[in-house]
């Protein structure tokens, strides 16, 4: 009885505005609050809001045989109460339909792993106590940001209580074993890793509408075809991929939600088949084999490792320049600056910074909201030196006062409030609104734009130069056996 | 193919880019095995052109005849064309002695193009044609009216396949040359009086670069930049505008002088013509910006032109005098050494057609920030680029530059690599195609 395991990412950053030199001590407001709210509301219009509706009626309709699987980002989420609470009510629509698994992650889509392990262990505890109030379930199953993952994040995560753990089942981490069983972490007897089938991942993400492909165009008989083909040579297929694919990467004109809307019927039309969730898949079957992964993998670009955010010295700049003040950030103990500070650790923005493939102009630009990654480079290091500043005039500043309750009416409207709103004591944090205020920044996965046939690309995820090169590697489902 | 150039400026003796582009190209079209003959105002004798005939339209030695012949031909053109009387312009001020051995090279062109043949057999007299300085002085017109007879009359003793003019000051010899040699014309632009000017243009050489352009059997354009603004401003039909992008030729930045740059202070460089056109007081606004809220910084202009009285006053009333520095026009090994001295190069030009300074930079491995009015911002992804205007933005980049060394030193990493693809060859092939093109029209 294999399980087809459907997991959703939903991101979306806070996009940082143009921040110059001239901004530093002057201002505190970071966000592109203009941007962010524009690519949120047409998302939400051309897929959150659609897909949703779409899933809602599959579940309900196929009765407890369908189910998938979501992780929210915490600045997603923000974005949705801030500029369509509509979206986050479908969300917990569908989370009452009992079909709906929500995942783990960093609160701030972060790559907090890879720098500090008691950051990224509050953010996970951030991000749990917020699923557990929107949506009233205790998340078992965790997904680092990107799908980063290696032996050591297992072991941590293994001591946090979870019961399962994403990641990429990249070729270089299985060799010949397949994505399609459950596996064991190298360390741990009670985490299960379930990983990724990118190839068929992708046919939905990325290529389903390149006219190019030559499997082009895809129906939903066609892909179920190629599940049923696993049979017996596989336990769980895991279909991972960016929520965004749905209305946006793929657009309603190239009939991605009628493949959507077709394709549980057509894989469940095999009585040996059937959809679950990833904890459910780890409760149920069994681990075939222990995996080593002592290298970092994650699902981005053909590399799958971390060059995407870390390929260059300006990335590695920013980001060890950011961590770096957590020590200062810590004792100033003040909740607003903890918040931006958390809030500049989104890994989109450390992706504009990237190089590879620049001169390609190929899918990072794509979401790239900066004409160049020096651009975003200069543009964040700005925005870091005035919260330093601000950092350390707290830091010299008497001891805080309670911190007051932002309302979110009160950030949005940045410029005019800010000012208006700092406390006392406290020159220029306050400036920043309070809780949420700072921004985020970016990846404007969103944003993909036109093309409705062959959006191959998808962002930051996965394969992102995958329009030819997974294509090619792509076997025709009969071969895709998979050994063991 | 045999090629009778015409340009303004041959290295060493240059003012700009042009004379180094045509430098850098015509070395490309040799390298190819074309054979070129390289028309310039005037020679002095240290002109590097083995690759080449350098002429020299002044003092050139031409029997009496053609200069009449072509006398007449260049009378017409500026008159009906252009519209222009030169009024000083003495025919033959210089005649001097004949001189028996000379003789005609090549055949003479076509019958019908103006009475050659008539005056052919009429005289043995050899003059000496016009003199000329071949600078941008005050009697540029005269200057370039001179020089467009002496082309008539190369023409007429030359033989060769196609014309190639480069910019306004040879389009009148260009036109010339294929008046009385019925060959095709090809006119180079790498500038144009709007570039120069603005939207305060000299109406003289708009309407010579308007007729040249619009006679012309193919226009190149340094960019896209130009071939739009050819496009929009002079009207010409798209289709005979080709873009073929600079380059920048390797050997001239020998790397002696990479490790002189002095960690404890850093240099802003402005190296170009100190005219509207490169922005130059943008530049001296930005180091206003700047130079108060960073120490160690300091800002070089190298360059010479009419507006620098203005930016010196504008740098002295912005106090920043003491770390604004002026070096005048520089050249060879003095150019050189201030890119390798330099931590950024600045070109906030207003209309810059390509602007090869900044690949020049490059090899320095100095990092530049190019204005994104300029051409050569198209060939190069891993330049920053501004807005001329925008000088806080302009300030803010350069502040990152220098407080940020991962910043610099991605940049000139990766343009190393681009640099790598942009070369004269490739500007030479693309050249080359274009004189096949207006060939095969003209033979069709």
């Amino acid at each position: 009885m294999p399980a087809v395991v459907f997991y959703f990412q939903v991101h979306q950053p806070f996009r940082l505005r143009h921040y110059t030199f001239f901004d530093i001590g002057e201002n505190h407001f970071y966000e592109d609050d203009r941007k962010n709210r524009e690519i949120l509301r047409k998302v939400a219009h051309k897929c959150y809001l659609p897909m949703n509706a779409l899933l809602t009626d599959l579940i309900r309709q196929h009765a407890g045989a369908f189910h998938v699987a979501f992780s929210l980002s915490g600045v997603a989420l923000d974005q949705f109460e801030r500029y369509a609470p509509e979206v986050l009510e479908s969300f917990q629509c569908l989370a009452r339909t009992g079909g709906v698994e929500f995942l783990s992650e960093t609160e701030f889509h972060s790559l907090a792993f890879l720098f500090s392990e008691r950051e990224f262990r509050e953010q996970v505890e951030l991000h749990n106590r917020r699923i557990k109030t929107l949506f009233g379930q205790t998340p078992t199953v965790f997904r680092n940001t990107e799908l980063i993952y290696n032996n050591a994040l297992a072991q941590v995560i293994e001591s946090m209580g979870f019961k399962a753990i994403l990641a990429e089942g990249a070729d270089h981490v299985l060799g010949w074993r397949s994505p399609n069983f459950l596996y064991l972490p190298k360390t741990g007897n009670r985490l299960r890793l379930l990983l990724k089938n990118y190839r068929l991942s992708d046919d939905i993400a990325f290529r389903f509408s390149n006219r190019a492909w030559n499997e082009f165009p895809l129906t939903a008989e066609k892909y179920a075809a190629w599940i049923h083909a696993l049979n017996g040579n596989g336990e769980i297929i895991n279909l991972f991929m960016d929520y965004e694919t749905f209305g946006e990467h793929q657009w309603a004109e190239t009939g991605i939600f009628d493949f959507m809307r077709a394709l549980p019927t057509a894989i469940l039309r095999h009585p040996d088949f059937r959809f679950s969730t990833p904890s459910k898949a780890a409760e149920h079957y069994s681990p075939v084999a222990r995996l080593d992964v002592p290298l970092f993998v994650s699902w981005a670009d053909i590399e799958r490792d971390l060059t995407a955010w870390l390929g260059n010295e300006m990335q590695k700049d920013a980001i060890e320049s950011l961590y770096r003040l957590e020590t200062d950030v810590r004792r100033c103990n003040r909740p607003e600056l903890l918040r931006v500070w958390r809030q500049l650790q989104t890994s989109d923005h450390f992706y504009y910074m990237c190089t590879k493939w620049f001169a390609d102009g190929d899918v990072h630009k794509y979401f790239n909201p900066y004409g160049s990654p020096y651009d975003a480079y200069i543009n964040y290091m700005n925005v870091l030196a005035d919260f330093e500043r601000t950092v350390r005039e707290a830091l010299a500043a008497p001891p805080p006062p309670p911190s007051p309750p932002a309302s979110p009416s009160a950030r949005r409207s940045r410029k005019q409030t800010a000012p208006a709103r700092s406390t006392p004591g406290i020159p220029k944090v306050t400036a920043h609104a309070p809780p949420d205020p700072m921004p985020k920044n970016n990846r404007p996965k969103t944003t993909k734009k036109k093309s409705p046939p062959p959006k191959t690309s998808h962002v930051k995820n996965k394969a992102k130069r995958s329009p030819s090169t997974p294509k090619k590697k792509h076997p025709a489902p009969s071969r895709r056996t998979n050994p063991r | 193919m045999r090629v009778l150039m015409f340009g303004w400026e041959f290295p060493p003796h240059i003012s700009g880019g042009l004379g180094t582009a045509c430098y850098g190209l015509t070395r490309a079209l040799a390298r190819r095995g074309h054979q070129l003959i390289f028309v310039i105002p005037r020679t002095r004798s240290d002109e590097p052109a083995q690759h080449l005939r350098l002429i020299s339209a002044s003092g050139t030695p031409v029997p009496l005849s053609l200069t009449r012949a072509t006398a007449h031909a260049a009378r017409a053109l500026w008159e009906k064309r252009f519209s222009l009387r030169i009024l000083d312009a003495a025919l033959f001020p210089y005649a001097s002695p004949p001189i028996p051995s000379a003789r005609f090279h090549g055949q003479t062109p076509s019958e019908d193009s103006i009475k050659v043949r008539a005056f052919e057999q009429e005289s043995q007299s050899i003059v000496t044609l016009l003199e000329s300085e071949g600078d941008y002085g005050a009697n540029l017109m005269a200057e370039v009216y001179r020089y467009s007879q002496a082309a008539g009359a190369l023409a007429l003793r030359e033989s060769f396949d196609v014309i190639h003019a480069h910019d306004w000051m040879a389009f009148p010899a260009g036109l010339l040359a294929r008046a009385v040699s019925r060959r095709p014309l090809i006119l180079h632009v790498h500038s144009l009086e709007y570039d120069r000017s603005g939207d305060h243009p000299n109406p003289e050489i708009l309407e010579i670069e308007r007729a040249g352009l619009e006679a012309a059997d193919a226009v190149i354009a340094v960019s896209h930049y130009t071939r739009q603004m050819i496009i929009t401003r002079y009207g010409i039909a798209p289709e005979k505008i080709h873009v073929v992008h600079n380059a920048v030729s390797r050997e001239e930045a020998p790397r002696l002088y990479r490790v002189q740059r002095r960690s404890e202070e850093k240099i802003v460089l402005f190296m170009g013509r100190i005219t509207f056109q490169k922005g130059p007081d943008y530049f001296v606004e930005a180091a206003g910006l700047v130079l108060p809220r960073l120490p160690h910084v300091r800002f070089v202009m190298a360059g010479s032109g009419d507006m620098l009285p203005r930016i010196i006053q504008r740098a002295a009333q912005l106090r920043i005098g003491s770390r604004f520095h002026f070096t005048g026009f520089l050249k060879g090994p003095a150019v050189e050494r201030m890119y390798a001295l330099s931590d950024l190069y600045v070109m906030p030009s207003v209309s810059e057609p390509f602007g090869i300074a900044p690949l020049e930079a490059m090899l320095f491995d100095v990092p530049v920030l190019l204005s994104r009015q300029s051409g050569v911002s198209e060939v190069l992804r891993n330049a920053l680029t501004v807005d001329f205007w925008d000088v806080r933005e302009i300030a803010n980049k350069i502040i990152a530059v220098l407080q940020h060394p991962p910043l610099a030193n991605e940049i000139v990493r990766h343009c190393r690599e681009e640099l790598r693809a942009i070369r004269w060859d490739n500007a030479a092939e693309a050249i080359a195609s274009v004189y096949q093109t207006v060939l095969k029209r003209k033979g069709a």
